[in-house]
């Protein structure tokens, strides 16, 4: 059973900490459709959490809620400890939460080494005229931010493809790319939006793999919506299943496995 | 070697460097399109706004100096002074980043997300705008402008002299090739290795590159548009400052220098909305091509044929590779 208010020990042995993140009574209505209806949950520190549900439960919607890209009509969402006021998409990002997209948002053009060096433009703090110059802060930071990306890059495995360009890339070596570039920014929330989707069973494995990794290696808090009820069992320490815009069960995902309203849902049984 | 020949080759090396001025228009328009999918129509007066507050702030002109003498009923005109070209750059390329981020805060902030067609009929009410605020600030008299590259001022004297000798010596032919043009291709090439190395190592170009290539993504990684819509706008009207100073060096600072818009067009055509290569490899071929054609062709079909060529070889292009040379192919799946 979860301690809610200290964190807990995960089955595996895993410590996992405080709360990061939390969404309380969130509400997001597109004109008069209920996209999301007065869901809370939490995300800790150093765990795996997963948002599941049937197509169009609002999993999408509820990522894009906390990267700032939609914005809730009521509720609140509380970062750290502290109420986190309206936010750009490009403010979320640089409090340290990455993402990735579901139909992969990469820069085409760019090789694979520049994408994944954009994921550190968040960490570069030299100003327009030390840039122009190109020399002492700007110099160091950029032979830094490259060590970083290099890292990342031995780490997911994509050294023999730094140099090509994204758009020659096979669909799931594209999710992997997308992936570092979330990664190198050293984000203390990972958000991944279906990062197994239309992936075969091999890519999926390997998915699944770098995933575990990330989250062994550098502790970093991962939230990922997933459709494959299977994958989210094996990789989340909990689950948070919706369904029609509700939350319908949050627990481990033995809980949630054993929750007769996400079986029904799962299995479309209708309720009168 | 015949005279032919060189007279061949001297209509070439003239058409070039006319073709690195097409170039530097084409610049503006491409580096906007690129990051913010804006067809900016007012880059030509955006140009011509540049060269006026440059010649007017060089020459310590009141601005807006009609306007007020008109309701305040005094008769000021200058300041009294006349600046170093260097300083008064400086403070034009301040002005234009004002201009950018007034476009950007009170026109295009309220159209983000909407049509191509929206957008650019916005920057054709932008065009007639800016030509009255610059008329109103600085007069509409035709101006002379006194940079270092018109006359030469700022090098060392006989520089020129020893151009033009060298130049003329060439082959034992009596070449001409203008100063000005060979002015305005050296700073072009230091302009595109200027933009080019910002563009690839800094953090501000990395920016720049991720929002032209994709606006989520960018937003993602922490890149705000605001910013860099603003830093483009900006870089544009760098460059139309550049092309606006050497086009008003060559044919005075008046209201038809905005009308350069209309020669970059078929520039774009040939090398492509979406390529700074494109912008400048095509900018050459119609600098070369309309003087090479003149040349051969011209005289037997009656002349005056710089006037159209341009557009006809852009014509031809849309015809049968609308992408233009460098342009990213569009494919439509079904």
């Amino acid at each position: 059973m979860l301690d809610q208010s200290q964190g807990y020990v995960t089955d595996d042995g895993r410590k996992i900490g405080g709360v990061v993140m939390e969404m309380k009574n969130i509400t997001l209505r597109f004109g008069g459709v209920e996209a999301i209806k007065d869901i809370s949950f939490d995300i800790r520190e150093g765990e795996i959490r997963a948002i599941i549900g049937p197509n169009g439960a609002g999993k999408s919607s509820m990522l894009n809620v906390i990267s700032g890209f939609y914005h809730p009509q009521e509720g609140e969402v509380w970062y750290r400890g502290r109420k986190r006021p309206p936010m750009k998409p490009y403010q979320v990002a640089r409090q340290g939460i990455a993402r990735t997209f579901q139909n992969i948002a990469l820069f085409e053009g760019m090789s694979v080494l520049d994408n994944v060096m954009t994921g550190r433009l968040t960490h570069m703090d030299s100003n327009i005229f030390r840039q122009a110059i190109w020399k002492g802060r700007a110099e160091r930071e950029e032979v830094e931010n490259r060590e970083k990306a290099e890292r990342i890059i031995d780490f997911l495995e994509i050294q023999n493809i730094r140099k090509t360009p994204v758009s020659r890339l096979p669909y799931g070596l594209k999710k992997r790319v997308e992936l570092a570039r979330a990664l190198v920014s050293e984000p203390s929330l990972l958000l991944l939006d279906e990062p197994m989707a239309g992936m075969n069973v091999e890519e999926k494995e390997d998915m699944c793999r770098f995933i575990l990794d990330v989250n062994d290696e550098f502790g970093t808090t991962i939230a990922l919506i997933e459709h494959d009820m299977g994958v989210v069992m094996d990789l989340s320490d909990r689950v948070v299943v919706m369904d029609y815009g509700k939350k319908i069960g949050d627990g481990t995902p033995h809980e949630v496995r054993n929750n007769p309203e996400v079986i029904d849902a799962y299995l479309g049984v209708s309720h009168d | 070697m015949p005279d032919t020949f060189y007279f061949a080759l001297e209509v070439t090396v003239n058409g070039l460097m006319a073709g690195v001025m097409y170039a530097l228009v084409a610049l503006g328009f491409v580096l906007i399109f690129k990051a913010s999918g804006i067809f900016n129509f007012a880059q030509g007066v955006m140009a011509l706004f540049a060269a006026m507050t440059f010649v007017g702030i060089q020459n310590g002109q009141i601005p807006f100096a009609h306007l007020i003498n008109a309701i305040l009923g005094t008769n000021i005109h200058y300041f009294g002074w006349k600046l170093h070209s260097i300083l008064a750059i400086v403070l034009t390329v301040v002005v234009m980043i004002l201009l950018a981020w007034a476009v950007q805060r009170f026109i295009f902030r309220y159209l983000v997300g909407q049509e191509p067609i929206i957008l650019f009929m916005a920057t054709i009410g932008l065009a007639y705008l800016l030509e009255g605020v610059a008329d109103l600030m600085w007069g509409a008299d035709i101006k002379k402008v006194d940079v270092c590259l018109a006359e030469g001022t700022c090098l060392p004297q006989g520089i020129n002299a020893a151009i033009d000798e060298a130049t003329f010596n060439l082959f034992g032919y009596g070449f001409f090739i203008d100063n000005l043009d060979i002015t305005a291709t050296i700073v072009a090439a230091i302009l595109v290795a200027a933009l080019v190395a910002f563009s690839q190592y800094t953090k501000q170009g990395r920016a720049m590159r991720a929002v032209a290539d994709d606006h989520q993504a960018a937003l993602s990684v922490g890149v705000s548009l605001n910013y860099i819509w603003i830093l483009v706008w900006s870089v544009a009207g760098f460059v139309a400052l550049v092309a606006g100073l050497m086009w008003g060096a060559k044919s005075g600072v008046q209201f038809s220098l905005s009308l350069i818009a209309l020669k970059a067009l078929p520039v774009l055509m040939l090398g492509g909305f979406t390529s700074i290569p494109g912008a400048i490899v095509g900018g050459l071929i119609i600098g070369m091509g309309e003087k090479l054609f003149e040349f051969f062709i011209g005289s037997a079909i009656g002349g005056a044929t710089e006037n159209w060529f341009a557009y006809v070889l852009a014509l031809i292009f849309l015809v049968f590779r609308p992408q233009g040379l460098f342009g990213e192919k569009i494919i439509e799946r079904v």
